[in-house]
């Protein structure tokens, strides 16, 4: 009898323990590193460090918000690195009526992008994966034909963008958690938010409550299309340079990697924001680990990999009684 | 009397929070048919899944032959040979009939190739047993669920199963195909196979089953043979309530008729067209009537339920509430109109079922709830706490995901979700399917109560008896058109039976199926005529009354074994 006991206890614990893991197993991997870079590597705990870190990790997690919301609708956005191309381009062509002009340029050709992806997942029927993927060899091309090589950007109101910072926090940070901020109200919050978990978790549910799931998915799209073109606008501003040959490139596999590890399910009906931002702020600090620490740049892959297939499983086993 | 063939002993099973199995025994014997019944959330599920393999137990063991194994996987069972028929068809839809029945073991030429010919030659035999007469090649998917689950069943006897567990394996058949089922069902018994039958539905039970476990909350309350076992005691033991209260409720809860005849129809559907599943379907439904659609399955009902609700495009017809015509295959529309349908599938499409029973409840008036697209918490809460107190929904708390509960509960949520957006006309599809005795009752006295609120309702329902009590009317639909009404006191069993069978001996099928019928597409200004020429106003008619319950099986438990219903 005792060790049936002990049998039974094990049994749920494990289960418990992937669910802790795909919930928090992000944060403490976060955590981890930051040990591990405090006590091993020079200078890690310095303001500058800091910023640098945040300003880097700020394109990724903006784009990872968007695929965070595509994913929850049980989607996926493949196009999210081209549109950043494609934002880096319209802002090299409209910079000379000013920054802000830039900007809304750069979003209007995202929420062009996003609303081609909409409309042919929501109207059309095809499948996400496809049709994201279609952008994201045409809206690479797109740039391409807009701004055929790299153009330096010299803008004063762009660089104080790009680098400039209030009360020593960068814009591109400030910009960023205010994004944050947003996306996990409008989540939580709102009638779209809940109507995205819905459509995610059951399409044809959601259907038949009547939710108005076409303009939701156009919505989705939209909205990550946005978010990739402001990740693009501040990445140019930084860069201080338009490059659509090479602007976010993989960047789709960064922000899936993000959402994934931070425990959002690929099958959709949820969202994790705070996991994504952990997700975000992980990959940032394993290459930036690995970096300081001489490793090649093609470590940074491998052992993203590893993260990645450390996510999933717990996702999987979890998923398991 | 001979060893079990497959039993437990002190068998318990935990999840968080619940404890599903507590000390079951449980047995069963070569050549016998044994009955596994009890209320949804008795443990049943959870019995046949630690018995298949699906689940290890927490305590207790599984004995097969008499010898205790473990399984661990429900392939090491079926290679034990204990083979599962599950009420939701496990098989792979795209691949063609023959496939399916043979996965995983197909006959093979020289070269180790499939040898098609055979497999194909070999299918089509087999199941012509069952009677499923069908191309053995098409997708397996094209096939309607009763003769799929046919499939199944053929498919899982076939590989020398000496155990065969069926959980509630009629649950989407036709009258016509539960007797193939019992036939083979009896087969197999005379085979000395020990099958494990799970169903809701008396009538089957003892037709069919020698012997029967009942459980309750985990435990085995009862267990012997059937015959000598009153209906009224199993449905006691079942409901743990006593005799004297099940007798006073009877099966369905369904009061008497609903005033509505004078009333002007709240719903009209008007010449309903959708490609080879349709052809011009007509009907009204007045406020306060509850309008049966009998038929059998595949006669276009739940096409008709969803072409109303926007879930299927009609190529042609018109659909109008309350006189306003409905824009056809939007279900936004058709919700905002005041149409709701309780959907056949739940599982798939009825519940979200990741989502609280907070949030399904709330997702179709989420809109309303809102201001400037900012959901009001306050206002959800309230709503949610006053359905799941009115239903009485049975959930840990409302943040509980609606998946996790059982059958009945989640039905429940589903009409909370539609009671909450104020509708006018509800469209039930197979409302009790799969739900237990209980949360059935609860359901069907619900229906009640809200027709006789003044809402239309549209009852789809394979169960005769549900549909005859909860009817005041029933229009009978044959390969996608109506072929006939009942109205006042035709509203029995025998009428629409007859109905039913009258309409099925004007094969073959080629000729226009509308044209004996009083309201297609042509004749649209009549569908509330009854083609018998009865139609006599159904308010002043009772089928049945409270004193002279005939339909009632628990009041005469002794006739209603005798009685060939379905």
């Amino acid at each position: 009898m005792a060790e049936a006991t002990a049998l039974t206890r094990t049994a749920p614990d494990r289960s418990a323990v992937y669910a802790w893991l795909q919930a928090y197993g992000v944060y403490a991997g976060v955590a981890v590193l930051l040990l591990f870079n405090v006590a091993f590597t020079d200078h890690f705990l310095s303001a500058e460090n800091f910023r640098t870190q945040a300003v880097q990790v700020a394109p990724i997690l903006i784009v990872a918000l968007g695929m965070a919301l595509a994913i929850g609708s049980e989607g996926i956005d493949l196009s999210v690195g081209s549109v950043m191309a494609l934002s880096t381009s319209l802002v090299a062509l409209y910079l000379g009526w000013g920054p802000w002009t830039a900007l809304a340029a750069a979003v209007l050709g995202g929420v062009a992008v996003g609303l081609v992806n909409g409309s042919l997942i929501a109207f059309v029927g095809v499948q996400p994966i496809v049709a994201t993927l279609a952008l994201m060899v045409g809206g690479r091309g797109l740039a391409l034909v807009l701004v055929p090589q790299l153009e330096d950007v010299r803008d004063p109101g762009m660089r104080n963008l790009g680098s400039g910072d209030l009360l020593g926090v960068p814009y591109p940070v400030l910009v960023t958690v205010a994004l944050v901020v947003l996306v996990a109200f409008t989540v939580r919050r709102t009638t779209f938010g809940r109507q995205l978990l819905a459509i995610g978790d059951s399409r044809p549910a959601a259907r038949l409550a009547g939710l108005p799931v076409r303009r939701v998915l156009l919505c989705v799209y939209a909205a990550s299309g946005v978010l990739a073109a402001v990740a693009g606008f501040l990445a140019t501003a930084r860069l201080q340079a338009s490059d659509p040959t090479s602007l976010g490139t993989l960047m789709e596999l960064s922000a899936i990697t993000a959402v994934v590890v931070g425990g959002t399910p690929l099958s959709g009906g949820r969202v994790r924001i705070g996991g994504t931002v952990a997700g975000a702020v992980l990959i940032q600090l394993l290459t930036a680990t690995l970096i300081k620490h001489d490793l090649p740049p093609s470590w940074t892959q491998i052992a993203q990999a590893v993260v990645i297939v450390l996510a999933v499983y717990a996702a999987r086993e979890r998923g398991k009684r | 009397m001979a060893a079990y063939a497959l039993s437990t002993r002190g068998l318990t099973k935990r999840f968080p929070g619940v404890l599903a199995l507590d000390g079951v025994d449980f047995g069963v014997r070569p050549g016998e048919v044994h009955a596994l019944i009890g209320e949804n959330g008795a443990g049943k599920s959870t019995l046949i899944k630690v018995l298949t393999g699906v689940y290890a137990p927490d305590e207790g063991e599984v004995l097969h032959g008499g010898e205790p194994v473990s399984f661990g996987t429900p392939l090491a069972a079926q290679r034990a040979g204990i083979s599962t028929i599950y009420q939701e068809v496990n098989l792979v839809p795209l691949m063609s009939v023959a496939r399916n029945l043979f996965l995983g073991r197909e006959p093979r030429g020289r070269l180790g190739l499939i040898d098609f010919a055979r497999m194909h030659r070999e299918s089509e035999r087999t199941l012509r047993e069952y009677g499923v007469h069908t191309d053995v090649r098409r997708p397996l998917g094209e096939l309607g669920v009763g003769a799929q689950q046919m499939v199944a069943l053929a498919r899982a006897v076939s590989v020398d199963a000496r155990v065969v567990v069926m959980d509630e394996p009629t649950s989407s058949l036709e009258p016509r195909e539960v007797e193939t089922l019992f036939g083979v069902i009896r087969r197999l018994r005379a085979d000395g196979v020990a099958v494990v039958y799970v169903s809701h539905r008396l009538d089957e039970l003892y037709e069919v089953c020698d012997a029967v476990t009942v459980l309750r909350d985990g435990r085995v309350v009862h267990t012997g043979p059937l015959k000598g076992l009153e209906r009224l005691k199993l449905v006691s033991l079942m409901l743990g309530r006593e005799i004297g209260e099940v007798r006073a409720e009877g099966t369905t809860k369904f009061g008497g008729d609903h005033e509505a005849a004078s009333a002007e129809p709240v719903l009209k559907a008007e010449g309903l067209r959708v490609p080879h599943q349709l052809h011009g379907v007509s009907f009204a439904v007045r406020p306060g009537e509850v309008l049966g659609l009998g038929g059998l399955l595949g006669s276009g009902r739940t096409e008709t339920a969803k072409a109303v609700a926007g879930a299927l495009t009609p190529s042609a017809g018109r659909v109008t509430v309350a006189g306003s015509p409905v824009r056809t295959g939007s279900p936004g529309a058709a919700v905002r109109a005041g149409i709701s349908l309780l959907p056949e599938d739940r599982k798939s499409e009825g519940v979200v079922p990741g989502l609280s029973v907070r949030e399904n409840i709330a997702l179709a008036v989420l809109p309303r709830l809102s201001r400037a697209g900012l959901v009001s918490e306050a206002r959800i809460d309230a709503l949610v706490r006053t359905f799941m107190d009115r239903l009485r929904i049975k959930a840990s708390s409302p943040h509980q995901k609606a998946g996790e509960l059982s059958g009945g509960n989640q039905q429940k949520v589903l009409l909370a979700r539609w009671l909450a957006t104020e509708p006018r006309v509800l469209l039930l599809d197979e409302p009790t399917r799969g739900i237990d005795v209980g949360a059935k009752a609860e359901v069907q006295r619900l229906v009640d109560e809200l027709a006789a609120d003044g809402l239309g309702v549209l009852l789809i329902s394979s169960d005769l008896e549900e549909l005859i009590e909860g009817s005041d009317r029933v229009v009978v639909l044959r390969d996608g058109a109506v072929v006939g009404e009942l109205t006042g006191d035709d509203v029995t069993e025998d009428r629409l039976m007859e109905a039913i069978a009258a309409a099925a001996e004007e094969e073959p099928v080629t000729e226009v199926p509308a044209a004996s019928v009083p309201a297609t597409s042509e004749d649209e200004g009549a569908p509330d005529v009854t083609p018998e020429g009865g139609g006599s106003p159904a308010g002043q008619l009772t089928p049945h009354d409270g004193e002279s319950a005939a339909p009632d099986p628990l009041s005469a438990p002794q006739e209603r074994k005798e009685t060939p219903h379905g």
